[in-house]
C-alpha cells in the first residue's frame, strides 16, 4: 500500500515533536501490510489522515473482505 | 444449496425460456432476435439469425406457412406479428454470401434418396458434420416439390441462391438416378453399402420401390414419430412420405431433415436415439409475458403486397412485436433490477460465490443487499423466492467465516445495544403480579417515537383487563437478516425466557417485523398485532385530533400475507375519518421501504433507489404502520405518517415531515424511554443518563457521522481515551487535536477542540484496518 503523503503540520501532543515517516504494520482479516505512515519518532503514536482512511484503506478493506 | 437445488431454482425462473414464436417454430427460428435486429435497421444480423436455423432462407422467406404465428403472444391482443414478411426483408436486403464450415471428414457414409427439401437438409447438415454424403435424385434437378410453387410466389433466383451452397461442400449428387427395387440400384444395396440411409421419397409410389421395410395397413412406411427410424436400423425416412394428408409445408420438410440428421448422427456415434429430444420440433413455451397495459395495434399491411414490406413498414411491424420476456420480478423490484440481470443468473452467481475456495467473491454485496422481502416469490410465475436464496447464502457465509465483517456490524451492534440493560425491560403492569397480555412495541418505535410507547402502553393498560405487561428489547430481526443463526437463536431464547417469566402472556406487537419474527419462530407464543387489537377495542380519544385527510397506505413487507392486519389498519384509518388510497403495489404485493434485510446498512445506494421509487408511486401523503418505513420515506423527503402519529399527534407538531432522529439519538431515545417509564409508570428511582465527556457536534459533522455510521458514543470514547492517556496529536496550523481509539473492530478518529467544559467535534472518520503498534 502506497501512503505517500504531504508533510503534515502535526505534532505528538505528549512528546511535542513533529511526526516523521516511519514503518507501521496494518492488519485485517489475517493479512498484514507494512506501510510507511507519519508517526511520533519518540513514542510511536501513529497518524492516519482522513483521505487515506476513506480512500486506499477502504479499498483494501473491501478487497480483503471479498477474498 | 447443492447442484440439485440450484437446478430446481434455476428452472423456476422462466426468463431464458424461448418466446412462443421460437418454441412454435419447428426449427426454432429466433424471431424475437430477428425483429430486435430489424428495429435497429440491422438486416444482416436478422438474416444471420434466420440462416442459423433455416438452411434455405431465400425459399423459406417466401413460402413459410408460419406455425410461429399460432404461438405469437400478440395474438392474444390483436393479430400475430407478420414474422415471415420480416424475415423476407432481411433476405431481400442482403446479398447472401453462402458460406459453410465443415467439420473434419469422418469415415462414415450416408446415402440420401430424394433431393427435396428434407433430403437436401439431411445432405447439407450431415456434410457439415463431416460425413460423406451421396444424394440420389430421380429427376434432373434439386428441390423436389418446391418447383411446383408458382414463380410469382417463389422467384427462381432464390432457389438458385439457396442451392449455391451445394457447390461448396464435398457432396456427391447423382441426378436422374432412380433407386428402386427393379433398377440398377435397389434399396437393399444402399442399405448394405452405406452406414445410414435417409429416404426423402416425396410422392413416389411406395409399393413399386421394393423398400424392404415394414409398411402399415395403408401401405405407408412405418416411421418412428420421435426419431424417424424405420424398421431397418440403418434407415430413416421423412418429408412428404411421413404425412398422409399430403400437406406440403417447406418448413416442416426442413424440420424432418433436421430431426433425421440428428438421428443419423446419433446412430453413427453410438449415442442414444431417443434421449433428451423433447424440444425438437414445435413445443409450447413456459415463458411468461405480461401483456397488461399493451395497446392494441393492427398488423401493418405491405402497400405493395408482391414486394413485401418497405423498410418503414417493416420497422412499424417490428415495433408491434412484444419482444416477449418475463422479468416480472426485475420490473417490480428495484434491487433485482439494479444488478441488470434476472434470478436465473443470480441464483447461479450465488451458487458460484458460495462454491469458490480461492478468488474474489464477486456476489457478496449483491447477496447482502437484498431486503429479503419476498415480493419476488409473490410475483414470479414459477414462485422462485430469491429472499430464501440470499438468506441461506448469508447463513452459509457466516458459518464458513466468509461474511464480510463490515456488512452487518453496525446493525448488529445497534441490536446489542437494544438487548442490553440500557433498554431491556420486562414488567407486569403496576399493581399486578401477572400479565394476561404484554405490549411489545419494538426497538425502532422506541428509537424514533418513544413518546408513543408510553402513551400506547397507558391506553392499553386502561382498556384491557387482567394486567398488561411491557417488554422492551429487539426481536432479533437484524441477526436473522444478517445470517447470524447462533446470535438469532440466543436472542429468541432470551425473549422466550423473559416472556415465560411474565407467565407466557399473549404478545401484542406494534412492529410488523417483530410480529413476523415471533409467529415464524415461536409456534407456542400467542401473538397479535397492536392494530388488530385497536380495531377491536377501539381507539384513544386523541385519534380524532388530526383533520381527516386522504392517505396512501404503505403496507409492511414482513407481514405481506397478514390480511387481517391489513384490513384492521384500513378500518382504523376509516374510523378516524381518513380516506384510504391504495398504492399500485399493496398488501401481499407490497414493496420493502429499504430497511428490510439490513439493505440500508449494506447498500445505501440501492436502498435509496428502492425508497425513491416507492415514494414516487403517489403524490398523496403516505401512512405506514412500521416506524422504519415512515423514517425512510420522510428521510427522502416524502410526507409520511406512522399510524401512531395520527392516533396521538396534533397538527402543530409537524409530524408528517419529522426527520429521522439519527443513529445516536435513536439509541439515546431508547435509553431515556426506559428511564422515564421506570420513573413515571413504575415509580422507581432511576439515575439520569450520565455522559463522561461532554461533546458538541455541529449539524454538518453530524451528517458526516450518520453517513459513516459513527455514534456520539464512539466519539466520546475516542476523546476520553485521548484526554486520559494523553495519546493525541495536534495540528499546529489549526490547533485542532486528533485522537483515535479502537474499542472493538473499528478504529475511530476524531478531530476536536476543547471548548469550555466540553469538546467541539470538527471531524470524525473510521477504518477497519488495525494499527499494529
Amino acid at each position: 500500500m502506497s501512503t505517500s503523503l504531504e508533510q503534515p503540520k502535526i505534532i505528538c501532543a505528549t512528546c511535542k515533536i513533529y511526526l516523521t515517516p516511519g514503518k507501521v504494520t496494518l492488519s485485517y482479516l489475517g493479512s498484514n501490510f507494512p506501510v510507511e505512515l507519519y508517526k511520533c519518532p519518540q513514542c510511536g503514536l501513529v497518524y492516519i489522515p482522513e483521505e487515506l482512511a476513506r480512500g486506499k484503506m477502504q479499498q483494501v478493506e473491501a478487497a480483503l473482505e471479498d477474498k | 444449496m447443492d447442484q440439485k437445488l440450484l437446478r430446481e431454482r434455476e428452472t423456476r425462473c422462466n426468463q431464458e425460456n424461448p418466446p412462443g414464436c421460437t418454441a412454435g417454430c419447428p426449427v426454432h427460428v429466433d424471431a424475437r432476435g430477428i425483429i430486435a435486429a430489424i428495429r435497429k435497421g440491422d438486416y444482416a444480423t436478422g438474416l444471420s439469425l434466420f440462416h442459423r436455423m433455416v438452411p434455405f432462407p431465400g425459399i423459406i422467406s417466401r413460402v413459410c406457412d408460419q406455425p410461429c404465428q399460432q404461438a405469437c403472444k400478440r395474438k392474444e391482443l390483436d393479430e400475430a406479428v407478420s414474422i415471415n414478411l420480416l424475415e423476407r426483408i432481411c433476405v431481400d436486403n442482403n446479398k447472401l454470401a453462402a458460406s459453410i464450415t465443415c467439420q473434419p471428414p469422418k469415415n462414415k457414409k450416408v446415402a440420401v434418396v430424394g433431393a427435396g427439401l428434407s433430403g437436401l437438409t439431411v445432405a447439407l447438415e450431415l456434410s457439415r458434420k463431416g460425413y460423406k454424403v451421396v444424394v440420389f435424385e430421380a429427376t434432373d434437378r434439386l428441390g423436389g416439390s418446391i418447383w411446383n410453387i408458382p414463380e410469382s410466389k417463389l422467384p427462381r433466383y432464390l432457389i438458385k441462391n439457396d442451392f449455391q451452397i451445394f457447390e461448396q461442400i464435398p457432396l456427391e449428387i447423382h441426378l436422374n438416378t432412380e433407386v428402386a427395387g427393379c433398377s440398377l440400384l435397389p434399396f437393399v444395396q444402399l442399405y448394405e453399402q452405406y452406414d445410414a440411409v435417409y429416404l426423402g421419397l416425396g410422392s413416389r409410389e411406395i409399393n413399386a420401390l421394393d423398400l424392404n421395410l415394414e409398411l402399415d395397413a395403408g401401405g405407408n412406411i412405418v416411421i418412428d414419430a420421435l426419431t424417424f427410424a424405420t424398421s431397418h436400423p440403418k434407415v430413416f425416412a421423412g418429408g412428404s412420405i411421413r404425412r398422409c394428408d399430403e400437406s406440403q409445408s417447406p418448413i416442416v420438410a426442413i424440420t424432418d431433415g433436421k430431426i433425421a440428421t440428428n438421428s443419423i448422427d446419433r446412430l453413427l456415434q453410438n449415442a442414444s436415439l431417443t434421449a433428451n429430444r423433447e424440444k425438437e420440433g414445435p413445443f409450447t413455451t413456459t415463458l411468461y409475458t405480461n401483456i397488461e397495459g399493451v395497446e392494441r395495434q393492427p398488423r401493418v399491411a405491405a402497400l405493395d403486397a408482391a414486394s413485401g414490406y418497405t423498410k418503414e413498414e417493416a420497422l412499424q411491424e417490428a415495433n408491434r412485436c412484444l419482444l416477449c420476456e418475463c422479468r416480472e420480478c426485475v420490473k417490480n423490484c428495484e434491487y433485482l433490477g439494479h444488478y441488470r440481470s434476472y434470478p436465473k443468473r443470480y441464483v447461479r452467481e450465488v451458487y458460484n460465490n458460495l462454491s469458490i475456495v480461492m478468488g474474489i467473491h464477486h456476489a457478496n454485496k449483491m447477496i447482502n443487499s437484498c431486503s429479503l422481502c419476498g415480493l419476488c416469490e409473490q410475483i414470479c410465475p414459477g414462485k422462485l423466492n430469491m429472499a430464501e436464496v440470499f438468506q441461506e447464502a448469508r447463513q452459509m457465509m457466516v458459518r464458513k467465516g466468509k461474511m464480510p465483517p463490515s456488512a452487518h456490524d453496525f446493525a448488529l451492534r445497534d441490536m446489542k445495544f437494544s438487548n442490553s440493560d440500557k433498554f431491556v425491560l420486562n414488567k407486569h403492569q403496576p399493581g399486578f403480579t401477572f400479565s394476561t397480555m404484554v405490549f411489545y412495541p419494538g426497538c425502532q418505535l422506541a428509537a424514533s417515537s418513544p413518546q408513543y410507547v408510553k402513551k400506547m402502553y397507558q391506553f392499553l393498560a386502561g382498556k384491557i383487563d387482567g394486567g398488561i405487561g411491557l417488554m422492551l428489547n429487539c426481536c432479533g430481526a437484524p441477526a436473522a437478516w444478517a445470517g447470524q443463526e447462533e446470535l438469532f437463536r440466543q436472542t429468541m431464547q432470551d425473549i422466550k425466557d423473559n416472556w415465560r417469566n411474565l407467565g407466557s402472556p399473549k404478545v401484542i406487537t406494534a412492529c410488523p417485523t417483530c410480529y413476523s419474527m415471533f409467529t415464524r419462530n415461536f409456534p407456542d407464543m400467542p401473538v397479535e398485532t397492536l392494530w388488530t387489537v385497536l380495531d377491536r377495542v377501539g381507539l384513544p380519544d386523541s385519534a380524532l385530533a388530526l383533520r381527516a385527510q386522504r392517505l396512501a397506505i404503505h403496507d409492511s413487507c414482513t407481514t405481506r400475507y397478514e390480511i387481517q392486519l391489513q384490513d384492521s389498519v384500513r378500518n382504523i384509518l376509516g374510523k378516524m375519518g381518513h380516506q384510504v388510497e391504495e398504492l399500485p403495489l399493496s398488501r401481499s404485493r407490497t414493496v420493502c421501504c429499504g430497511y428490510g434485510g439490513l439493505m440500508i446498512y449494506t447498500n445505501r445506494e440501492v436502498a435509496h433507489k428502492v425508497i425513491n421509487r416507492r415514494i414516487q408511486e403517489s403524490s398523496t401523503d403516505y401512512v405506514t404502520y412500521c416506524t422504519m418505513c415512515r423514517d425512510n420515506f420522510s428521510g427522502q423527503g416524502k410526507r409520511a405518517y406512522h399510524l401512531m402519529d395520527l392516533i396521538f399527534g396534533s397538527e402543530q407538531e409537524g409530524l408528517i415531515q419529522q426527520a429521522n432522529p439519527g443513529y445516536s439519538q435513536r439509541q439515546e431515545n431508547r435509553e431515556r424511554l426506559k428511564i422515564s417509564l421506570l420513573r413515571e409508570i413504575w415509580g422507581e428511582t432511576v439515575e439520569d443518563l450520565q455522559r463522561d465527556v461532554k461533546i458538541i457536534i455541529p449539524e454538518s459533522v453530524r451528517r458526516v457521522m450518520e453517513e459513516r455510521m459513527i455514534l456520539d458514543d464512539d466519539i466520546a470514547q475516542v476523546i476520553a481515551h485521548a484526554e486520559s492517556t494523553g495519546n493525541k496529536l495536534k495540528n499546529t496550523e489549526t490547533d485542532c487535536f486528533i485522537g483515535y481509539f479502537q474499542p472493538d473492530r473499528v478504529t475511530y478518529w476524531v478531530e476536536y477542540f476543547p471548548q469550555n467544559d466540553g469538546f467541539l467535534v470538527q471531524n470524525a472518520y473510521c477504518h477497519r484496518l488495525e494499527i499494529l503498534e
